[in-house]
């Protein structure tokens, strides 16, 4: 089935592909590599000089606790970024994908939210949930204090870690929307009319059929989604809690940039981004080959 | 085991009308074929009967009560589509069970029910923990009609379920399909384009033509007696032959294009002059007559012969089937023997002859 087409020479084909390489080295080869270096030295904050220290910036990360609050909090952060946006668009892809007039409406607005940039998508979800002038913040402040407590995601770090949570999830909504309703439009009609004739309704259809055949799709959307949140986030928390209150926002990336641009330590800061490398290295290799065994 | 009752069927999409009105009855363990070019309104028909479609008006009945607005899972019926639509996650066994267990039926019958039909259809034991992926098409197959028949419905609804299997297989599966539903004695609607499975397959036939059924009857009366020239038509191979002709003033004879006179079996005095002549290939008689035709083509094909040809002095193509082999020469005599002569009204096409089975007039 596979369509290949055969170049004669090699100048060509080399021509076509040199493009796409030439960026993949320059943008991504390039500073992996540097990065791989630059983790094996110490450097002083200005760049002057630089001294060979092994992995003793690794030695010293894993030794930190800071670094495995941190590794913990993102993977927290991670998960429930995750599922909130995976969970959110899964009834909207189903009611989009059903029958429903308008429905053309209903899809359109709900992508818009992925065009929106990560620090606008910020700005928004602070005024809505500021303490003091928020429209959701507000309300909620007067509701906490009946039990005597307050609403300051600026100052609780619960509170914050659920704000930058719900900001991620809710930008990301949108993409897993588009896929989930690929996903369920690409299920065969006849398998579902099957089903119906077969006797089964409403939540058991769901379940036993469009779950199973929509697996694929929901592994890949988790791993996008954790890598999403691994990393695309940093805008999105960075303009809205900066990490803090007290670090209770920072997820690794944060810290990488925390490290490596406000505090000097290109050493450390390096190392945390191999770490991270290594990471997302090993989350899509599990995805490949685990879509290359689904196959239906 | 049920009767099915349509009642001045109707669907449109939008301002487009698919089904101008089926009423239908079909009889107790019946199996009741739908027949029509695509595009004739018969899938239509038969996701109304399942409920995957409503109706823009019209009921349908099973055995008298109405369904019409029942949801297709509470219909009791089981259909078998184009596709096969297995369920590919599910291996065959969990296939076949799927709707006993929403049925909410015991292991040990569902493991008993499953095992019949799979013997029944020659399904082995190996194959009912495959996925439908790892199967042939024939066994998907088989493994469709198997979750029909687990399910020992009111219904059975089949919806061109041959017509992705290669030729040998098809004729096979096709036999098959008629020993089981006598066996099972299951009230069956069939939906088809292919004629020669609407012929061998239905105690009876529904033709449909443009959203309208166009003859229901069984399959040698639509065959010997077709009501009208659209199912002359499409029902037998190659298709029958369309000569215009005009009655003469007695109505005893018909003129031809080609300039004589055919004697008909009786006097035609009522209704229209202007006819339209249809005669089997089979029928058409060659080394004789008054008849000329100029050959275009001959297909041998071992046990008969297939000419195709002009008459001379018109525009009128002409198919004959002939036994044995090729007869020679550029120019064939040919006679059309009155008793197996179609006459349909040139406007209308409806029938205006009635037929004279081959019997009644030989020799």
């Amino acid at each position: 089935m596979e369509r290949r087409t055969i170049f004669p020479g090699r100048l060509l084909p080399a021509a076509l592909v040199a493009p796409q390489l030439l960026l993949t080295v320059v943008f991504f080869v390039w500073p992996a590599l540097h990065a791989c270096w630059m983790s094996l030295h110490s450097e002083d904050p200005f760049g002057l000089a630089s001294v060979f220290v092994g992995f003793d910036n690794y030695a010293a990360l894993f030794g930190d606790p800071l670094y495995i609050a941190t590794v913990a909090r993102t993977i927290v952060f991670c998960f429930a970024v995750a599922s909130i946006s995976m969970l959110v668009a899964l009834p909207l892809a189903v009611f989009a994908d059903a029958d429903i007039r308008g429905r053309a409406v209903y899809r359109t607005l709900l992508i818009w939210p992925y065009a929106v940039a990560p620090a606008l998508a910020a700005v928004l979800w602070i005024l809505l949930v500021h303490p003091q002038i928020g429209l959701l913040g507000r309300p909620l402040d007067r509701l906490l204090s009946l039990a005597g407590g307050h609403w300051d995601y600026k100052l609780n770090g619960g509170q914050a870690l659920l704000v930058v949570v719900l900001a991620s999830a809710w930008k990301q909504v949108s993409y897993n929307f588009i896929f989930l309703l690929a996903g369920l439009q690409s299920i065969p009609r006849a398998v579902i009319e099957a089903a119906q004739v077969d006797g089964a309704r409403g939540w058991r259809r769901f379940r036993t059929i469009l779950l199973p055949l929509l697996s694929p799709t929901l592994f890949f959307l988790l791993i996008v989604n954790l890598v999403y949140a691994a990393f695309d986030t940093f805008g999105t928390i960075q303009a809205m809690t900066q990490g803090g209150p007290a670090q209770a926002t920072q997820t690794l990336v944060v810290k990488v940039f925390r490290d490596g641009h406000d505090n000097g330590d290109l050493g450390s800061s390096s190392a945390q981004s191999v770490v991270l490398m290594l990471g997302v290295i090993a989350l899509t290799a599990a995805q490949f080959r685990f879509l290359g065994r689904q196959r239906h | 085991m049920a009767r099915l009752e349509l009642d001045g069927l109707r669907k449109s999409f939008g301002a487009t009308h698919v089904l101008h009105g089926v009423d239908l009855s079909v009889g107790d363990g019946e199996m009741l074929v739908i027949v029509g070019a695509s595009g004739c309104g018969k899938s239509t028909l038969l996701r109304l009967v399942a409920g995957l479609d409503a109706p823009t008006s019209g009921r349908v009945k099973l055995d008298g009560n109405d369904i019409t607005r029942l949801d297709p899972s509470e219909r009791d019926m089981a259909m078998v589509f184009q596709n096969y639509a297995l369920y590919p996650h599910m291996s065959v066994f969990d296939n076949m069970a799927y709707g006993l267990r929403i049925r909410g039926m015991s292991k040990g019958e569902i493991g008993r029910r499953v095992g019949e039909a799979a013997s029944l259809l020659g399904l082995e034991a190996s194959t009912l923990d495959r996925k439908p992926r790892q199967l042939s098409g024939g066994q998907r197959q088989r493994v469709a009609m198997g979750r029909a028949i687990v399910r020992e419905p009111k219904l059975f609804l089949f919806d061109e379920p041959l017509s992705n299997l290669d030729a040998k297989l098809r004729v096979q599966m096709r036999a098959e399909i008629r020993k089981l539903q006598r066996r099972l004695g299951v009230t069956s609607l069939y939906v088809t384009h292919d004629q020669v499975e609407a012929m061998t397959l239905g105690d009876r036939l529904l033709v449909m033509h443009e959203g309208r059924p166009a003859q229901l009857a069984t399959p040698l009366e639509v065959f010997e007696r077709p009501a009208d020239r659209y199912v002359a038509g499409f029902i037998g191979a190659p298709s029958m032959n369309f000569l215009d002709g005009e009655l003469t003033g007695d109505g005893a004879a018909v003129c031809l294009k080609a300039g004589c006179a055919l004697a008909l079996p009786f006097r035609l005095t009522a209704g229209e002059k202007s006819v339209t002549v249809g005669i089997r290939p089979e029928y058409v008689e060659t080394g004789r007559g008054d008849l000329r035709m100029q050959v275009d083509l001959v297909e041998p094909l071992g046990s008969e012969t297939v000419v195709h040809g002009r008459l001379i002095g018109t525009d009128e193509d002409l198919v004959a089937r002939i036994p044995g082999a090729v007869p020679s020469g550029e120019v064939m005599k040919l006679a059309l023997p009155p008793q197996h002569l179609h006459l349909f009204e040139r406007k209308s096409g409806r029938r205006i002859l009635p037929s004279q089975p081959s019997a009644s007039s030989d020799g």
